[in-house]
């Protein structure tokens, strides 16, 4: 399976300290939902398990092996914007990691191959509900179209780990609703380990198994820098959500949002007075 | 309401925009008539007349010397020697660019030398062309690719490091190698920006193209303009300027329609 495992890691940027101390086992299928304040360094993280920074010290390993240093085919990602080719149809951006897969000297697919692959391709695109799009670009979709877009384009490579970051953060409410049911659906189908970086307590609370929170302890000017962020929370939701069970013991869908003001709570010590 | 809010109709458009085409005709006219009335063999200011006998014995009435009609071959020449340069600064830009804009040991490499080389003013070098290339048609080439060549390439570059870190970071994701990042992410995105450096260096073209024309040639729109200077024949001098900025500007034209055309995702709006 996948799992992923942050041992001591810090991250700094010259002589700022970004992160401290992070050491966090991810379950395989788990998900993850990674908040805290603008800046803490969640991007960050995110950036470190995908291969695009490399940890100032400590270790990651998935399955026990240490990450490679650049993003790779086993570790899908979406970002909040730019996740998307611009010079592509959706078609065409679905269909690209295939094409890449299958043809390392033309990165393109003809014939037979092509039909298999693109198959594929317009039942993912179906799948997310972009059915009937497939000769767009992006510019004319919207941003939910985009992110639902994104999101086929990572999964046709049947990543181990999908790693978004505020996917959904631009998105309007009614749409992030009905984009958080198709999340919950593809989780619970795919075999997919999700760590889902969002500044929305509400959505961390509504998708995730588990969620964590990044805090700087001392943020004071003058400390910024020698401090970075500590991981400050580690809530598993409960009951247990499970992946590949949407219909176990627990209502969990997603209209059903009750204990999110709690959660708030929680991770809001202030607020309680 | 405010100035910046008011747009005007497309009829007032139109007029606003022929506005000053008329205008520099008119004065032309009463420029040249004024001229003309003091001294009726004045050649400075030649009646549009003139010069519509002029343009008539240039592009209809073969020459009587080789019967060749001498708006045409001058501007095949011209052309001809403009679209090799051009083409040859497009290849080199394209590659030189992507390299330099994707390989961080070619930027090290190469940027720095780049960004001095097109700091050299280009027509300085020309003396040096002529010597070196000879006075045929590879001097005037190569001043045309030594001028727009090196801003073409640092555009290029430019946009390429432009692109969004992202796009590259999902690619990688996505399993590409570098190879296939260039052909399928980076390439594609880039040949639009292409061809608008391509417009943005038409006049800087023209530029090299008429000044090797103007010292060394036997033919070509340059050189026409200055042998004719001679005899201060400017009812042939107006109509060649006239020919060749509506060459340049139907060229401006025809390849940004040929972008739209060919890469219509480049002119949709970003979100
Ligand atoms: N490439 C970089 N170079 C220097 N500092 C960086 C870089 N990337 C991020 N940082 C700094 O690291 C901190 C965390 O950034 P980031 O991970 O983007 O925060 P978040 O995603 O939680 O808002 C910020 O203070 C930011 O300025
Ligand atoms: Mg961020």
């Amino acid at each position: 399976m996948s799992e992923i495992v942050f041992d001591n890691v810090w991250k700094e940027y010259g002589d700022q300290i970004v992160l401290e101390k992070i050491s966090l086992t991810i379950a395989p299928r788990a998900f993850v939902a990674l908040v805290g304040p603008s800046g803490c360094g969640k991007t960050t993280f995110l950036k470190m398990l995908l291969g695009e920074e490399a940890p100032t010290q400590g270790q990651i390993t998935i399955d026990g092996v240490p990450l490679v240093a650049e993003p790779g085919p086993d570790r899908g990602v979406v970002f909040q914007r730019y996740s998307v080719f611009p010079h592509l149809t959706v078609l065409g951006n679905v269909l690209l990691g295939k094409e890449l897969r299958a043809a390392p000297v033309t990165a393109r697919l003809f014939g037979a191959a092509r039909r298999a692959a693109r198959d594929e391709a317009m039942a993912l695109i179906a799948e997310v509900g972009l059915a009937g799009s497939e000769d767009k670009y992006p510019a004319q979709l919207s941003g939910g179209m985009q992110q639902r877009l994104a999101l086929a384009q990572a999964l046709i490579m049947r990543p181990k780990v999908l790693l978004l970051d505020e996917p959904f953060g631009a998105l309007d409410p009614g749409i992030r609703a009905d984009i958080h049911v198709l999340m919950k659906r593809l989780w619970h189908e795919t075999e997919l380990t999700v760590v889902m970086v969002t500044h929305d307590m509400r959505e961390a609370f509504t998708l995730g198994t588990r969620v964590i929170a990044f805090e700087r302890p001392r943020d004071r000017p003058e400390e910024r820098e020698r401090y970075g962020a500590l991981l400050s929370r580690d809530i598993d939701i409960w009951p247990p959500r499970i992946a590949g069970a949407p219909l176990s013991n627990t209502p969990d869908q997603d209209d059903l949002v009750t204990p999110l003001d709690h959660g708030q709570d929680d991770l809001a010590p202030t607020q309680g007075v | 309401m405010r100035w910046i809010n008011r747009k005007p109709g497309p009829g007032v458009r139109t007029m606003l925009m022929l506005a000053p085409f008329v205008l520099l005709v008119l004065a032309y006219g009463l420029g040249s008539m004024a001229r003309l009335s003091d001294n009726p063999s004045d050649k400075l200011l030649p009646a549009l007349g003139t010069m519509v006998d002029a343009i008539n014995r240039m592009a209809f009435v073969p020459d009587v010397r080789t019967g060749e009609y001498v708006l045409w071959s001058d501007t095949g020449a011209s052309l001809g020697r403009l679209s090799i340069a051009l083409g040859l600064s497009t290849l080199i830009a394209l590659v030189t660019g992507m390299l330099v804009g994707m390989l961080p040991y070619v930027r090290a490499l190469l940027a720095p030398f780049i960004a001095t080389i097109s700091m050299v003013p280009p027509l300085a070098l020309l003396p040096i062309l002529f010597i070196v290339l000879g006075l045929g048609e590879t001097a005037k080439i190569a001043l045309i690719v030594i001028g727009v060549a090196p801003a073409m390439i640092r555009d290029l570059a430019l946009r390429v490091q432009e692109l969004p870190r992202e796009q590259i970071t999902k690619a990688e994701t996505l399993g590409a190698s570098s190879w296939q990042i260039a052909l399928r992410v980076v390439l594609p995105q880039i040949l639009p920006r292409l061809i608008t450096s391509l417009r943005l260096q038409l006049g800087p073209a023209w530029l090299f193209l008429i000044a090797a024309e103007a010292i060394s040639a036997d033919s070509g729109l340059g050189y026409r303009i200055f042998l004719v200077r001679r005899y201060l024949s400017m009812d042939v001098i107006f109509p060649y300027v006239a020919w060749i900025t509506l060459l340049a500007v139907i060229t401006n034209f025809a390849l940004d329609r040929l972008r739209i055309a060919v890469f219509p995702w480049s002119n949709l709006e970003a979100r």
